[in-house]
């Protein structure tokens, strides 16, 4: 099955999954995602844990453009992830009852399947899922 | 400096008019405002204007007359009102100028917005992931701050039920009828916490406003609503706002609670001397949050606030007295001005079914944007 992300340097995969944040090389201030002028920004790997922020769930099919998702819409969970000693990401939630989520629970970073290409490439996005591992 | 009357307000009603252009809207609302104030085209000195998806403003001089005035089109979202006011308010108090029109129009198709995300800065795989959706900004801003201070859907359902309530009584509101509380709390969820009926809906509409200076408003008679500050203000390091694919940790002031201050600041009034008020509501939980951010509670007190009804027409502090945008529905370049276009009206005492049923002498306003813009206006009489 051949996979691609849905954007480049957006995250990296080897040795490790993490999101790629920039951090400002004057002022410190780390901003996702990364952007592309690195004379001003630095590449830096984000902490792959934290704590649900806040959330919502999209119930309704957003309009596309800019919207490229799975066909047919099925409603999807939103969030915000404090990343400690980092900063608060947006992202999509997968493995998630939408009832069963709560401000503050433990999520880790995976990544998911954002839709399947016409020549049967798999597109997929970074992702938060509750923490199903103990810190090592 | 000189000081800043409104001398002439104007509406086009808001909701869906069919073979009405927005910018046809935009022309009938300036005619009602020059009416208003007893002044023809030919009076203006200058104008601001603004529509998100309906056109120029500058080309209706095509329509009302090719006076020559310096035009200038604005355009900040759905703080575009309060941006085209603040441009007139600076034409004003600068002494430059002593009498023109900030207008606002607007005709959205139906259904949420579809911003483009690279419009915003943002990369196109934001908008790919279905995260560039405004609702989800609103909901997800407002579960936290449920949790944090102890809101509940009943007091999100109560915002909702206030503003059809007033919107049946309001001329130029779109939702006209009424609606039960249970089956506002009962509806269809759109982003969690909020349901179908807690949101308001892009629509159409457009509002003018006279401005004059305080000598030119003594001239016409017409001194009698004085704006006593207009701040406008973009969003501040660190705040969450619409659009954000990172926040910074830790908590910052929203763009809303810097504009606020600004505003109190320049006015000399406190929120405590406001009669009435118009915050941005574009769903329940706005309307809850932006009571706090704008200083006119603390947080959490909104539950007790809402059951006690002390935002309804004859509460302690009536809010979104014409129903809100959740009752008149958001043209994004007109709201702003609508919610200085009701104040007017209700200071003027000529709000009718739904004028506030005491003296009023202060009306606040308050409009949000996106990524991140906040203008407040204060009027007194």
């Amino acid at each position: 099955m051949n996979t691609q992300p849905v954007a480049p340097q957006l995250f990296a995969t080897s040795p490790a999954l993490r999101l790629l944040a920039g951090r400002h090389r004057e002022s410190g201030r780390l901003v996702f995602p990364l952007p592309a002028d690195r004379d001003t920004y630095a590449s830096v790997e984000l902490p792959e844990r934290g704590t649900l922020w806040s959330y919502t769930v999209q119930r309704f099919a957003p309009k596309s453009p800019p919207y490229r998702g799975a066909e047919p819409f099925s409603p999807f969970a939103v969030g915000y992830i404090d990343l400690p000693g980092a900063l608060i990401v947006e992202s999509r939630l997968t493995d998630v009852e939408f009832d069963q989520l709560r401000v503050g629970q433990p999520m880790e970073l995976t990544t998911m399947p954002l839709r399947i290409e016409s020549d049967g490439t798999v597109i997929t996005i970074y992702a938060f899922r509750p923490a199903r591992t103990e810190r090592a | 400096m000189t000081e800043m009357y409104i001398v002439g307000i104007g509406i086009h009603p808001f909701g869906r008019t069919e073979g009405r252009s927005g910018l046809e809207q935009g022309a009938f609302a300036v005619r009602a405002a020059l009416a208003d104030a007893g002044l023809t085209w030919r009076d203006m000195q200058f104008a601001f204007g603004g529509s998100d998806s309906a056109g120029k403003a500058d080309t209706l001089v095509a329509d009302l007359g090719q006076t020559g005035i310096p035009f200038v089109n604005v355009l900040n979202g759905c703080a575009t009102g309060g941006a085209a006011l603040f441009g007139g308010y600076c034409a004003i108090r600068s002494g430059e100028f002593d009498l023109g029109i900030v207008m606002g129009f607007d005709k959205h198709p139906r259904g949420a917005f579809d911003p483009n995300p690279v419009d915003w800065g943002l990369p196109q795989w934001y908008g790919e992931a279905g995260l560039m959706v405004t609702t989800q900004f609103f909901a997800t801003k407002l579960r936290r701050y449920m949790d944090q201070h102890a809101i509940s859907p009943m007091t999100l359902a109560r915002v909702a039920e206030k503003a059809y309530l007033n919107g049946s009584r309001t001329a130029h509101a779109w939702r006209r009828t009424p609606m039960d509380l249970h089956a506002i709390l009962n509806s269809a969820p759109v982003n969690d916490p909020l349901t179908k009926y807690m949101f308001c809906s892009p629509a159409e509409g457009a509002v003018a406003l006279i401005v004059a200076s305080a000598k030119k408003a003594r001239e016409l008679s017409r001194a009698r609503i004085q704006v006593k500050a207009v701040s406008m203000r973009t969003r501040p390091a660190g705040s969450f706002e619409v659009f954000a694919p990172s926040i910074d940790s830790g908590e910052a002031p929203t763009t809303t609670s810097v504009a606020s201050r600004a505003a109190y600041e320049q006015s000399g009034i406190g929120p405590r001397d406001i009669d009435i008020a118009q915050l941005q509501d574009t769903d329940s939980g706005a309307e809850i949050m932006h009571m706090a951010e704008n200083g006119f509670c603390a947080d959490g007190e909104q539950e007790a606030w809402l059951a006690e009804g002390r935002t309804s027409l004859n509460g302690t502090l009536p809010v979104n007295t014409d129903g809100g945008c959740m009752a008149c529905g958001e043209p994004i370049g007109a709201s702003g001005l609508r919610q200085v276009y009701e104040n007017v009206l209700q200071l003027r005492g000529a709000g009718g079914t739904h004028q506030v049923p005491r003296k009023l002498r202060t009306a606040y306003s308050h409009v949000y944007g996106a990524p991140g813009v906040s203008a407040v206006v204060i009027l007194q009489c």
